[in-house]
C-alpha cells in the first residue's frame, strides 16, 4: 500500500486506500481485489476493440487509439477471419472487413501493426478457432521487428469453450479444439511468460441471453476445464494458471454485476488452491477484462446509450476489473465511428480521473447488500459447478464437454434470453426508449460504412501473394502440420509459425487441421 | 371444387415425375385432413405398397436423432431414396411447434434424403391419422425407406407404431428407459431395441434388461419373432453399419411368406381404426356441445340417448 | 371437416452467412411457436440452397432470415431470387439489424417484411400474418 501519496476526494478530504475489516483486497480468497492499493498503483487498462476493413484502415484506428489516450491494443476479426476462411472463401463474400479487419497472410498482421512497437505495447487478439494462427502471425511479425518473444505483452481470447456455447464461432470439435488450446497455453508458459494465452470469457455467454450468475458459473467451468485439460497434458498447474486471464460482461444492474465480480475472485481462489492444488498466489487471483454490454444497448434514441455505457463501467471498476472497453453508442447499429469510439474512451477517463473512486479499493466491500449479492452469486454458481461435476463423473472438463454434447448450456441460455425477452414483452421489465420514454432521438446519428472497395483490395492482394509465394513451402508446411495434428502429444505451434512465416493462407491452416479434426456442426438446440 | 381437382392432379402427375416440391404439397393437403385428403388418398392408395416403413422412437436424450441422422444419410449415399417425417410435439397451450430435426439430418438432405418436420398438432388422435397417408404420399412417389422419427415411449408413439413395418426402440444405458418402454406397450411391438451411448457405463446392464423383458413378453405374447438388441455409440458412428444391417434383415424376414401381407393388414386395420376414432369422437364432441344437464338423468343414460341418436343418422363426411 | 383455415403457419428459420448470433433467432422461434405456429428451425450458417430446399420439402408459408452484419444488402435479395427460381412464392421477412436507409432497398429486393430489434412478440406474429395473408391473395 502506498501511503506516500495522499489521495483526497474533490474536496480536499483525506482519504486511506481500503475501508472496513475481514480480508483486505490482495488478500486470499481476493473477494476485495487482488492488489493491496488496487487503482491507486495503477489504473485498469484502457483498451479499446477496434477493428475494420483492412489491415491499413485498421492501423489507423489503432494509431488514432494511442494517440487519445488508450493504453493497450485490442483486436477484432472481421467474421471470415474469425471463422478460419479467407476473404476469397465462398462463404466470405459480403463479409470480407465488415464486423472487423481482414487477416488472411502474415503480410497482413505486418501492417496491422506497421509502426508499432510491438515490445512497447500490450495487444489483445479477439479470437478463438483459429486463435493459434493469429498469435503465430503475432510472433513473425515480432521477430521480424527485432523483438524477441519472451517479451510480448498481450492476450489471446483462444477460449473455445464458451463458442460452441454461446458465440459459435468454432471450427473443430470440442476436444481437438481443447488439444490446440492446450498448445498455445504451454507454448506460452514456456516461450511467452508475458502472454495470456486464454481469455476465459463470460462476456459472450451474457450477451446470448444468460443471467449474471450462468456468465459467472459458466466461464469459472470453463476455467476449470482448462485446468484439467492442462493438466492432463502434463503441465504443473503453477506453470500456467498465473497467465489464465478472464473477460466478463458489465451488465445493467449496477449491484448485481458487482457482487458478480467479487463472487468471482473468491470462487476462483479456492477452486485454485484447494481443488487444483495450485501453491503459488499468482494462480489464485483472478484478473479480468470487462466490457460493458454490447446487448443492452438501444438502436432506439441512442445518444442515451452513452449513459448505459458510463454506468456499466462504473460496475466494472468498482467491481475492480483490470482492463475495460466501453462501447460506443452507436453498438446496435453498426461498427463505431471515430467520434463515437472517442466518446466511449472519455467515459473512461471520466471515470478514472473524476469521480474518485479509484482513491480507495472495493469502494462498497462491507455493504450488507453487495456482500449479500456477493454471497448469492457464489451460491448459484456452485449449485451449477455441481450439476456439471455430476455430468462428467467428477470431472468438470468432462462435464462440459456433456453438456455441449446434449445442448444444457445453450438450452439454459435460451430459456433465460427469452424468460428476459417476455418480461419486456410484458413491460414488467422496463427498457427506456423501447418499451417506455419512447419519445424523441428521431434524428439519423451518422454511421460508420465500410467502403465495398475493402473486399476488392484484399481479393487483389490475396490473390497477389498466392502468385509470388514459395508454394512449394508451403505445401511442405502444411503436410507438416497434418503430420502432426494427428499425434496429440506435439505442440502444433512451431509448426503453425513455419506455416505463416512461408506465407500459408489462415484458410489453408485451417483447412490442413480440420482434415485431422473434422469440423463441427451444432445440433441446433433450440 | 373443379380446380382443386385439377391442381391436386398435376401436383401427382409433376410428384410422379419427381418434383419434390409437389410431393411437399401433397403431404400438406395430406396433414390438413378432410376432403382434399381423402383426394389425396385415392390418387396414391395404388400407387403405394411398396416402399418398408420404418418407425425410431425412444425416450429423450437417448440420442435418436442423430441415429436417424447417419441412418438416412447412409441410405442415401448408398443409392437409396429415403424419407424422413421426423415428428415433434405441438405446445399443448398455444398449439405451435419448434421443429429442430431437420437441421440434424442437413448431410442427410444433401446426400438425397427428403425431410419433413411434423408436429402432432394437440390432438393425439390427428396423429395417427395423418401419418399413414404421409407415409403413403412417400412411398407413391418411389422413397424407400420411409423412416418415422417421434421422440417419447408414450401412447401417441404406440399409435404412430402401427404405421411401420420396422419399429425401433432406442434406449440408453440408464435402465430407466427400458422400464418406461416397456410400460407404455411398445415391447409389444418393437422389432429392433438399440441400446445408445453404448460406451457409457451401464449400457450392458441395458442389455441385459432389455433381455428380460424380452423374454417374459415372449412367455405372455405372441410375438412371432424376437426382437433383436443393437448396441450403438451414434455419436463415434460404432455401430451404425449392425443398425442398419438389422433393419435390412428384418425387412427380409418380413417379405418372406405371410409375414409382410399380415403386417399391412395389421396396419391397414389400425388405420382403419383411428379414423374410425375420430370420426366417432368429433361427432361426440359436436353431439354434447350444446347438451344441458336434466334433473334426474344419469351421465350413462344421456350418453345412451346420444349414441342412439347418433347411429340414426347416416351423414358422416 | 376442412380444416384448412385452422392449420398453423408453418414458418422457416434461418441466418445466412458466417455471422453467429443467434440470441434473436431463437428468441423468435420461441414467440412464433408461443403465437401457435409450426418452426422449421434451421439456424445458422445457411446456404441459399439449404434454405430453398427446406421451404420445398416443409411447403412453408414463410420464410423468416436473421441479419446482424450488414449482409442483408446481399443476403436478403439473393434468397428473395433463390427461391423466386425454384418456382416457390413464398414471402420473407428480415429480422434484426436493418438501418432505416436501407428499408427501400429492401422493399425494391422484394423482402415482404422488416423486423427491427425491439420488436415485440405480437409485432413479430403479426408481421408473418400479414406476409402469409397478402401472398395468399
Amino acid at each position: 500500500m502506498d501511503e506516500k501519496k495522499e489521495f483526497r476526494t474533490m474536496s480536499g478530504v483525506p482519504v486511506t486506500s481500503v475501508y472496513g475489516e475481514g480480508p483486505l483486497p490482495g488478500e486470499f480468497p481476493y473477494t476485495r481485489g487482488i492488489h493491496s492499493g488496487m487503482y491507486r498503483d495503477r489504473l485498469w487498462t484502457m483498451r479499446m476493440f477496434a477493428g475494420f476493413g483492412t489491415a491499413e484502415d485498421t492501423n489507423a484506428r489503432f494509431k488514432d487509439l494511442l494517440r487519445a489516450g488508450g493504453t493497450g491494443l485490442s483486436t477484432a476479426f472481421d467474421m471470415p477471419t474469425l471463422m478460419g476462411r479467407d476473404s476469397d472463401d465462398e462463404w466470405s463474400l459480403g463479409e470480407v472487413g465488415r464486423a472487423g479487419v481482414a487477416v488472411d497472410t502474415l503480410d497482413d498482421m505486418i501492417d496491422l501493426f506497421a509502426d508499432i512497437d510491438l515490445g512497447q505495447v500490450s495487444t489483445s487478439m479477439t479470437i478463438n478457432g483459429p486463435a493459434a494462427i493469429l498469435l503465430a502471425m503475432y510472433v513473425a511479425v515480432a521477430e521480424q521487428g527485432g523483438v524477441e518473444r519472451s517479451k510480448l505483452n498481450g492476450t489471446l481470447q483462444n477460449d473455445i469453450l464458451k463458442e460452441y456455447q454461446a458465440q459459435k464461432e468454432y471450427i473443430f470439435p470440442p476436444r481437438p479444439s481443447v488439444r490446440l488450446v492446450s498448445d498455445v497455453v504451454s507454448f506460452t508458459a514456456n516461450e511467452m511468460p508475458r502472454w495470456n494465452p486464454i481469455s476465459i470469457s463470460g462476456y459472450h455467454i451474457r450477451e446470448a441471453g444468460s443471467t449474471a450468475a450462468q456468465e459467472l458459473a459458466f466461464t469459472l467451468a470453463n476455467g476449470f476445464a482448462y485446468v484439467e485439460a492442462a493438466q492432463a497434458a502434463g503441465l504443473n498447474v503453477d506453470d500456467f494458471a498465473p497467465r489464465l486471464s478472464f473477460f466478463f460482461n458489465s451488465h445493467s444492474d449496477f449491484f448485481e454485476e458487482i457482487g458478480k465480480f467479487r463472487a468471482a475472485r473468491r470462487i476462483w481462489a479456492r477452486w485454485l488452491r484447494d481443488r487444483y492444488g495450485a501453491k503459488d498466489e499468482r494462480s489464485h487471483k483472478l484478473r479480468f477484462h470487462t466490457q460493458t454490454a454490447g446487448v443492452s444497448l438501444t438502436a432506439q434514441q441512442p445518444e442515451i446509450n452513452i449513459a448505459r455505457v458510463a454506468i456499466q463501467a462504473l460496475a466494472g471498476v468498482i467491481g475492480g476489473t483490470q482492463s475495460l472497453h466501453t462501447d460506443s453508442y452507436d453498438e446496435a447499429l453498426a461498427l463505431p465511428t471515430e467520434d463515437a469510439a472517442r466518446i466511449a474512451l472519455r467515459t473512461q477517463q471520466i471515470v478514472a480521473h473524476e469521480t474518485g473512486v479509484t482513491n480507495v479499493a472495493d469502494p462498497l466491500g462491507g455493504s450488507d447488500y453487495v456482500e449479500w449479492m456477493t454471497d448469492e452469486m457464489e451460491r448459484q454458481a456452485e449449485e451449477i459447478f455441481k450439476h456439471l461435476e455430476e455430468l462428467g463423473d467428477g470431472s468438470i472438463l468432462e462435464g462440459v464437454y456433456v453438456g455441449i454434447e446434449n445442448g444444457w448450456f445453450v438450452g439454459e441460455i435460451a430459456d433465460a434470453a427469452y424468460r428476459f425477452e417476455r418480461e419486456v414483452n410484458s413491460g414488467e421489465r422496463l427498457i427506456v426508449g423501447v418499451n417506455s420514454f419512447t419519445e424523441g432521438g428521431d434524428e439519423d446519428i451518422d454511421l460508420l460504412s465500410i467502403d465495398p472497395g475493402t473486399e476488392d483490395i484484399q481479393l487483389k492482394r490475396l490473390a497477389e501473394i498466392k502468385q509470388s509465394r514459395d508454394s512449394d513451402l508451403v505445401e511442405k508446411a502444411l503436410s507438416r502440420l497434418s503430420a502432426e495434428a494427428v499425434d496429440s502429444e506435439i505442440n502444433l505451434m512451431p509448426a503453425i509459425i513455419e506455416a505463416v512465416k512461408v506465407r500459408a493462407t489462415e484458410g489453408e491452416i485451417v483447412r490442413a487441421l480440420e482434415s485431422v479434426f473434422g469440423t463441427y456442426v451444432e445440433k441446433a438446440f433450440v | 371444387m373443379a380446380s382443386e381437382d385439377s391442381t391436386l392432379i398435376s401436383l401427382v402427375e409433376k410428384a410422379s415425375e419427381g418434383d419434390r416440391r409437389s410431393v411437399g404439397r401433397l403431404l400438406t393437403l395430406v396433414e390438413r385432413g378432410g376432403e382434399s385428403a381423402e383426394q389425396v388418398a385415392e390418387s396414391t392408395h395404388t400407387l403405394s405398397g411398396k416402399s418398408h416403413v420404418i418407425g425410431i422412437t425412444g425416450a429423450p436424450g437417448a440420442g435418436k436423432s442423430t441415429l436417424t441422422a447417419c441412418l438416412a444419410r447412409d441410405l442415401a449415399v448408398s443409392g437409396y431414396k429415403p424419407a424422413v417425417l421426423a415428428v415433434d410435439p405441438s405446445s399443448p397451450l398455444t398449439g405451435g411447434a419448434i421443429l429442430g430435426d431437420r437441421v440434424r439430418m442437413e448431410e442427410a438432405s444433401e446426400a438425397g434424403a427428403f425431410i419433413r418436420s411434423m408436429a402432432t398438432r394437440g390432438h393425439s388422435g390427428g396423429l395417427a391419422l395423418a401419418v399413414p397417408g404421409m407415409v403413403r404420399v412417400f412411398d407413391a412417389f418411389g422413397f424407400n425407406p420411409i423412416i418415422i422419427e417421434t421422440v417419447g415411449v408414450g401412447q401417441v408413439e404406440v399409435d404412430v407404431a402401427s404405421a411401420a413395418d420396422t419399429v425401433v426402440v432406442v434406449v440408453t444405458s440408464g435402465w430407466g428407459d427400458a422400464v418406461q418402454a416397456n410400460k407404455a406397450g411398445l415391447l409389444e411391438i418393437a422389432d429392433l431395441f438399440v441400446v445408445n451411448k453404448a460406451d457409457r457405463p451401464g449400457a450392458s446392464d441395458a442389455r441385459r434388461d432389455l433381455e428380460l423383458m424380452i423374454d417374459l413378453s415372449q412367455v405372455t405374447g405372441q410375438a412371432t419373432r424376437r426382437p433383436d438388441i443393437v448396441m450403438t455409440t451414434a455419436i463415434e458412428g460404432d455401430g451404425l453399419e449392425e443398425f442398419k444391417n438389422a433393419i435390412f434383415e428384418h425387412r427380409d424376414f418380413l417379405s418372406e411368406g405371410e409375414q409382410i401381407s399380415f403386417r399391412r393388414s395389421k396396419r391397414w386395420k389400425a388405420e382403419v381404426r383411428s379414423r374410425l376414432d375420430y370420426l366417432l369422437s368429433e361427432v361426440a364432441r359436436e353431439s354434447i356441445e350444446n347438451i344441458e344437464e336434466k334433473e334426474g338423468a344419469s351421465p350413462g343414460s344421456v350418453a345412451r340417448e346420444i349414441a342412439r341418436n347418433i347411429l340414426k343418422k347416416n351423414d358422416f363426411r | 371437416m376442412n380444416k384448412k383455415e385452422n392449420a398453423p403457419i408453418r414458418i422457416v428459420l434461418a441466418k445466412l452467412g458466417l455471422d453467429g448470433h443467434d440470441r434473436g433467432l431463437k428468441v423468435v422461434a420461441r414467440m412464433l411457436r408461443d403465437a401457435g405456429m409450426e418452426v422449421v428451425y434451421l439456424g445458422l450458417r445457411q446456404t441459399t440452397e439449404m434454405v430453398v430446399t427446406a421451404v420445398e420439402q416443409e411447403d412453408a408459408d414463410v420464410v423468416g432470415i436473421s441479419m446482424h452484419n450488414a449482409g442483408h444488402l446481399t443476403l436478403a435479395p439473393r434468397i428473395v431470387k433463390a427461391l423466386e427460381d425454384a418456382g416457390l412464392d413464398v414471402p420473407v421477412i428480415v429480422g434484426g439489424i436493418v438501418p432505416e436507409n436501407d428499408l427501400e432497398a429492401m422493399a425494391e429486393a422484394g423482402v415482404a417484411g422488416v423486423l427491427g430489434p425491439g420488436a415485440s412478440a405480437e409485432d413479430v406474429a403479426t408481421c408473418v400474418r400479414e406476409a402469409v395473408a397478402t401472398r395468399g391473395e
